[in-house]
């Protein structure tokens, strides 16, 4: 199945591995991502937090590509975009918002926009799909699925779950034969994008999600966001500082997971890009897979 | 800080209203339970809670809550809004007041407003968010010539940050344009944009 696909700046940037790994998993399950032509940046934190009408502008140009390219539905990988560009569509159901907004395009926007959904959601439509083509199951590999605070939050904007208790990425991934723990910071904030101008607010509140996956004894952190998976992997150190220790906790995408069980390569899904070495975790599953078969290696 | 509130001095009751229509949000249902304050992740930020500055908004004192460092320390997590008993969407009313601090001019953290001004720029230009560029710019608004630079070795070997900017098939103008646009609706109407 062909969708139109958003795939936001972190894809070309920070997140190329998150952008590798989702397009290997969706080709494995025969979903063909299509890039809108002439995409541009959703505008992410800092536009709405300086103008809601400046941000819902750099949204709508997106949107309404997608509109004119016919598409029901529209997919994307980052939660932030996924964000602004369903709060955009929803604000502009208000007319004078609506033309507040178009003031500042070209030409106004299309009249009905295609409706925003996370990639994830979309794979979750492909479980069965998923599950018929693992070559490696997870079984013995212990995860805590991370979704961060955009993905679930405000809960009637993004409508994705339990807004304080998503399980979706605990359900692919236990498809796939991981064992997923209960974990209570699941959408807690990782401190965004103030990793820059505030390194302490982003080193406290990512240090306090390490400091449980380690005590959770996890092999990895799974994440479906850019900014988190940054502000966890890259920013590693920085966190540890803050809590007078060294973590060593390898966050990776969840496609990178579930790559891993398609039978993918650590290359083909980006995982030699990572600040804190995901060896463990690759070493566990790879002796998983020698060992007998009937101690769940392979699948 | 002195905490005495003079109610017959401070108060500007149109305020309260006008919090009201901009957020969409019902602030007089707040009754003070503070499970917003409780579950927000940046407070040990703020200079004045999330509940207080409820508070301070249902009292009209203008003046305090927009001076207040706690809109721009603000990580927009929604967590007050979901554990709000009385379903207020609080990170909206805090994205409010910080809205109208700006377009008053007011900006308690400026390094905040520097930095997404920053990344405001690159989208500007380019069309598409460029990592290393916000962080040039936010560098020389903000004169932290040291910020993250500890970071740059290995996001480079990783391959991580794109020296060259992205810039969509058919150029930036038509953001650009936008921004434009927007700038001058915003000295037409007298506002910071």
């Amino acid at each position: 199945m062909k969708y139109a696909y958003y795939p936001g700046c972190s894809a070309k940037g920070s997140s190329k591995d998150y952008e590798m790994s989702t397009q290997a998993v969706c080709r494995q399950l025969d979903m063909v991502l299509e890039e809108i032509p002439g995409w541009n940046c959703c505008g992410s934190t800092p536009a709405h937090a300086v103008d809601t009408e400046l941000s819902a502008a750099l949204c709508a140009r997106n949107l309404d590509i997608a509109a004119r390219q016919g598409a029901q539905l529209l997919l994307t990988p980052c939660p932030s975009c996924l964000s602004n560009l369903r709060a955009a569509a929803q604000r502009m159901e208000k007319p004078t918002f609506r033309q507040r907004v178009n003031e500042l395009l070209d030409e106004p926007a299309a009249e009905t926009f295609p409706e925003v959904i996370s990639v994830m959601q979309a794979i979750a439509r492909e479980k069965e799909n998923l599950v018929k083509r693992v070559r490696l199951s997870l079984k013995g590999v212990r995860l805590a699925a991370y979704y961060g605070c955009l993905m679930s939050r405000p809960a009637e904007r993004m409508r994705f779950e339990d807004p304080e208790n998503p399980l979706l990425m605990e359900n692919l991934l236990a498809a796939c034969g991981a064992e997923m723990v209960d974990f209570p910071l699941k959408t807690a904030c990782c401190g965004a994008a103030f990793g820059i101008p505030e390194r302490a607010m982003t080193a406290r509140n990512s240090g306090r999600i390490l400091e449980l996956a380690v005590r959770l004894g996890v092999d990895a952190i799974v994440t479906a966001c850019p900014l988190c998976q940054m502000n966890l992997d890259l920013r590693q150190t920085q966190a540890g500082r803050a809590f007078e220790t060294r973590f060593h906790m390898p966050v990776i995408y969840y496609t990178q997971a579930l790559g891993l069980a398609l039978g993918f390569t650590q290359r083909e899904l980006g995982l030699h890009k990572l600040a804190v070495s995901a060896e463990g975790l690759l070493n566990k599953l790879d002796g998983l897979r020698r060992a007998p078969a009937a101690e769940g290696g392979q699948s | 800080m002195n905490d005495t509130v003079d109610l017959n001095r401070m108060r500007d009751t149109a305020f309260t209203a006008q919090v009201e229509a901009l957020s969409g949000q019902n602030i007089s249902a707040c009754y003070q339970c503070g499970n917003c304050t409780a579950g927000c992740p940046a407070g040990f930020a703020y200079d004045v809670q999330v509940s207080q500055i409820m508070r301070g908004v249902q009292l009209g004192l203008k003046d305090r809550v927009l001076r207040s460092r706690s809109l721009w320390m603000c990580l927009s997590c929604s967590t007050c809004s979901q554990r709000c008993p009385n379903n207020i969407d609080v990170a909206a009313v805090m994205e409010t007041l910080r809205h109208m601090a700006r377009k008053a001019g007011i900006v308690s953290v400026p390094k905040m407003e520097k930095f997404w001004l920053s990344f405001l720029n690159t989208v500007r230009l380019f069309g598409r968010s460029h990592e290393i560029g916000t962080m040039v710019l936010y560098m020389l608004r903000s004169l932290r010539l040291h910020t993250d630079v500890d970071l740059a070795p290995t996001a480079l070997a990783k391959g991580k940050l794109g020296l060259l900017p992205h810039i969509p098939p058919g150029g930036a103008e038509p953001v650009e344009r936008i921004f434009t646009r927007y700038k001058e609706r915003a000295q037409r109407e007298g506002v910071r944009p």
